[in-house]
């Protein structure tokens, strides 16, 4: 297995040879994070009922409230679908395969990185996850997960002096029962639908962030997310809770190593942002996207919202999805208070036979609310890229606003782009504009780099960069490079 | 097994026990189809909103209570054209009346050019078996709408139109169609329409009601334009509030064929448009547009499927609605362009004035693409008047309403702009105007039609 550095400082960042090993990264075509860490596992068997669920439950000493949460959204399960109304074909999934709990054994009560498993530091070393004190520069805070258990966190004292809580979600059931009895499954309920009922029955871990009144996140928080044991479908549960003028800016990423069985990945994000609070969540997502055949992957079925619940708040989501078999995500914000304005940034990219049906949801419920769509869909190969998105406006919603822009780029002749927008306007004070184009990259531009000496593919690669640029600049600045570095490798072997 | 509801029960009661009357005046071509589409029914039923398409528009509800039906008469005694002078006025056409989906021939003595058949669909399927083995149900598939199924199940008359290559019609062939009676009354229309190599026609439909009663009409218009052939295509709606009109359009379009399909819904209760055009010849082009002016509690969806079949071939597509009063809209337009389809330019766009704070409007502009060289584009918009048009025209002295009363019909106009009939033109243009101006309530004794004797009956 190549050994290729996944993250890495700022520092190295704005370095000036940054160009060249884009260049030399790009000649190497396979998936380059299918890496996989043997750490000996505590797992349950394989299977889902009751009993289960409680296991989980017990194994995690949760509260009892905590346990009847898990059961009501598992009964709300049995009863529910698969949803079938996504552009996407998906092979049926056995949910009685699959593992439902795994943790590494050693307990994670450690005080210098000494302690930790050396299996575990290596595979952190491969991700480039900065642990020790010279990333305090780097101002990343990393919750670090690897199947279900959280290992590891960093900064936590530097946090809790301003008095954030950045932790593990099982941690801050133990330790802010009543904060997390308060949010969790305000905004995602747990009868939601098919995947977030099942990630709430038996969710294993994930992050936890408060943000207490007035206080601005002085860094971003990040966490990695790694898909690491067979047969195990990752179930992450994220709830931000911003308190009136409060500031946070998440960051989501995450590899898988390579994998020929397809794998479940359905996670929840909760976002509570109350008055004037700004939340920033931006994700890059490269799961494991199945062979050049379509054979194996990631099935990325996620369940991502948030609510503005207090007037001026503000959400804004950013994706980069290049990995994952398939994609089914829909990113979404309740605009509740008045004033309230919520922002969606996408750039989705398909290869070979990658699925991805994503997009966003708008609900204007307060008025003077705003919303902006910016959707940048690319598809090569053989695969389908369709944006989804709904923009709803209640007939309370006085004065709403909204802005959609959704555009595809084919890359092949073997692929499609769809586009499935939904408006529903209820308000007659509401504006709301939605406009998409789909198109290839024009020979004029291709026959331009060419002339300049730059070769087809680097030309397409250059295109796709100017082309998802808008979405791109949203990204805080490393999340940006390692973004662009991801579309360029994504689209190896894209051009004939 | 599928559970079946209790409205979709009673329709195949109804179906199973009025069998014989059906079938004893239709081709056994025509016949044959019945099972089919019992069996396609059974499956798709009549669509709820749960059902994809039907989103926005949930039909069961209409379909539960008790309708008339009436297999072998039109219900009506008496010469419908005597009384029902239907005519765009200065504009000369081949009229023909359907009451109540039965065909009643027109009296004004146009001539047809040689060799133009238009009539009623069950006499002439039976004499045109060729034309039905190569079209009927196969233009409009029965098993994937259940108002196509069930329209197939109960198709009995209809107009028919075949034009043979190289014939021009150069009048307008205009349908009136009138829905009257005492009882509430449920109606399947199955129209044909061919037009073969270079030939052309201008075919208008009329849609009306004469009596208060509650009407369901489910038609279903299939049409065939051959190579290089040429159709222009109007429906004007102009019906009660108590109408439920669910009609389906299906053209198939060969190469360098041209159709032009414009709809306006001037006044209706429920309607329903599903507008399905398949481009399967190249350099085959369309221009479908509609205009829909609803108030109180009229529900319009519009729901189009172009189909980019092949290469080489445009679509345009323009809907615009104003909603007033309680009125809801919806419009759902789909573009699919085909695996090597390519070198397709294919646009939409819907745009939606909301006059009240009770209007609503949902759009769904859809594009599905499957091949990379296409230029498509779509758009959709719902707002207002633009405050700095209305306070330009206030500057100038014009009065909030007068403003306010241009800029809608400036914004109606561009889609009225697209008839190919100057007489027609004229006329919507006048009436559109009048509506805006509150002067034209609801549909005002067949202003559409140039009804004015006082003493005529009155659409109401």
């Amino acid at each position: 297995m190549p050994e290729i550095r996944f993250k890495q400082t700022i520092l190295e960042c704005i370095m000036a040879t940054e160009q060249d090993k884009l260049l030399e990264e790009v000649t190497n075509r396979e998936y380059q994070y299918g890496f996989h860490t043997d750490i000996e596992m505590d797992m349950l068997p394989k299977g889902l009922d009751e009993e289960v669920i409680k296991e989980i439950s017990r194994r995690k000493k949760e509260p009892e409230f905590m346990l009847e949460f898990r059961l009501e959204a598992y009964r709300n399960w049995l009863k529910m679908e698969s949803p079938d109304w996504a552009h996407l074909k998906i092979p049926p999934i056995d949910f009685q395969d699959m593992i439902y709990y795994a943790a590494p054994k050693k307990k994670p009560q450690l005080e210098s990185m000494d302690e930790v498993d050396p299996e575990l530091r290596a595979t952190f070393d491969k991700l480039g996850i900065p642990l020790d004190e010279q990333k305090v520069l780097a101002g990343v805070a990393v919750d670090a997960i690897i199947d279900s258990v959280s290992v590891k966190t960093t900064f936590r004292e530097t946090l809790a002096e301003k008095g954030i809580i950045f932790c593990s979600i099982s941690e801050a059931i133990q330790e802010y029962p009543d904060l997390v009895k308060k949010h969790l499954g305000s905004v995602v309920p747990p009868g939601d639908n098919f995947f977030a009922a099942l990630n709430s029955a038996v969710f294993s871990d994930g992050s936890f962030v408060f943000i207490p009144k007035g206080v601005r996140c002085p860094m971003e928080l990040s966490s990695y997310f790694r898909i690491n044991a067979m047969n195990t479908g990752q179930f992450e549960r994220t709830l931000i809770v911003a308190e009136d003028d409060s500031y946070v800016s998440y960051l989501e990423g995450c590899t898988a190593p390579m994998r020929d069985e397809n794998q479940l990945h359905a996670a929840v994000v909760e976002i509570v942002a109350l008055d004037r609070a700004e939340v920033k969540y931006s994700t890059v997502q490269n799961w494991y996207p199945g062979d050049k055949n379509g054979k194996g992957g990631i099935f990325n079925f996620v369940t991502k919202r948030g609510i503005c619940k207090g007037d001026y708040s503000k959400i804004s989501w950013t994706q980069v999805e290049t990995g994952s078999a398939i994609t089914w995500k829909y990113p979404s914000c309740v605009l509740m208070g008045d004033h309230t304005v919520g922002e969606f940034y996408s750039v989705a990219l398909t290869n070979n036979y990658q699925q991805a049906d994503t997009g966003t949801k708008m609900i204007h419920l307060g008025k003077n609310t705003r919303s902006l769509i910016v959707s940048k869909g690319i598809s090569a190969g053989f695969s389908q890229n369709s944006y989804r998105g709904l923009v709803k406006v209640s007939k309370r919603a006085e004065n709403a606003r909204n802005f959609s822009q959704c555009d595809s780029l084919l890359l092949g002749d073997k692929c499609g782009a769809h586009t499935f927008p939904y408006l529903e306007i209820n308000n007659n004070s509401a504006k709301v504009e939605h406009e998409a184009t789909t198109s290839k990259i024009g020979e004029d531009q291709i026959f331009y780099c060419n002339q300049r000496g730059i070769d087809t593919e680097n030309a397409v690669g250059l295109i796709v960069n100017g082309y998802v640029k808008e979405v791109i600049n949203q990204l805080p600045m490393e999340f940006a490079v390692e973004a662009q570095k991801l579309l360029q490798i994504s689209l190896e072997g894209s051009v004939g | 097994m599928v559970k079946i509801a209790e409205q979709d029960t009673s329709l195949l009661n109804l179906f199973n026990e009025s069998r014989s009357l059906i079938e004893k005046d239709s081709s056994p071509l025509v016949n044959q189809w019945r099972t089919k589409a019992e069996e396609a029914f059974k499956q798709l039923g009549i669509p709820s909103n749960k059902v994809e398409a039907y989103k926005y528009t949930n039909l069961q509800p209409w379909f539960k209570a008790q309708y008339a039906y009436s297999f072998s008469e039109n219900g009506y005694q008496g010469k419908i054209d005597e009384i029902f002078k239907c005519d765009v006025e200065s504009m000369e056409s081949h009229t023909v009346f359907m009451v109540n989906g039965k065909f009643i021939p027109g009296s004004n003595g146009n001539v047809l050019p040689q060799g133009v058949v238009i009539g009623s669909f069950s006499e002439l399927a039976k004499k045109h078996s060729l034309i039905i083995e190569k079209y009927y149900s196969k233009i409009a598939p029965v098993t994937e709408d259940g108002m196509v199924a069930l329209n197939t199940m109960f198709a009995n008359d209809g107009i028919f139109i075949h034009v043979p290559a190289g014939k021009v019609v150069e009048k307008p062939i205009q349908i009136v169609n009138i829905l009257t009676g005492e009882k509430d009354l449920m109606v399947n229309q199955r129209n044909l329409i061919v037009i073969e190599e270079n030939a052309q026609a201008r075919v208008l439909f009329c849609d009306h009601t004469l009596t208060q009663s509650r009407f369901v009409i489910n038609s279903v218009t299939e049409a065939q334009i051959d190579a290089t052939a040429n159709l222009d295509f109007y429906n004007i709606q102009n019906q009660h509030n108590g109408t439920i009109q669910v009609g389906g359009y299906y053209f198939n379009q060969e190469k360098q064929s041209v159709l032009n399909a414009n709809y306006f819904t001037l006044h209706t209760g429920i309607a329903r448009n599903n507008i399905f055009a398949r481009l399967g010849g190249e350099h085959a082009e369309n221009h479908i547009s509609g205009l829909y002016l609803i108030d109180k509690n009229q529900h319009v969806d519009n729901f189009s499927y172009i189909n980019h079949a092949v290469p080489d071939c445009e679509s345009n597509e323009l809907f615009k609605g104003v909603m007033d009063d309680a009125s809801t809209g919806a419009f759902t337009g789909r573009i699919l362009v085909a695996k090597d389809a390519q070198r397709t330019n294919a646009y939409q766009s819907n745009n939606n004035l909301l006059l009240t704070e009770n209007a609503k409007m949902n759009t769904r502009p859809q594009l599905e693409i499957y091949a990379d060289d296409v230029k498509c584009s779509h758009g959709a918009t719902v707002g207002q008047l633009d405050d700095n048009a209305l306070f330009y025209l206030r500057a100038r002295g014009i009065s909030k309403e007068e403003a306010n009363i241009l800029l809608r019909f400036a914004f109606a106009y561009e889609v009225i702009e697209k008839i190919q009939m100057p007489e027609l033109k004229e006329q919507i243009r006048e009436l559109v105007e009048k509506r805006f101006r509150g002067e034209l309530d609801k549909c005002d004794s067949c202003v559409v039609c140039g009804q004015v004797d006082k003493n005529a009956m009155r659409c109401v």
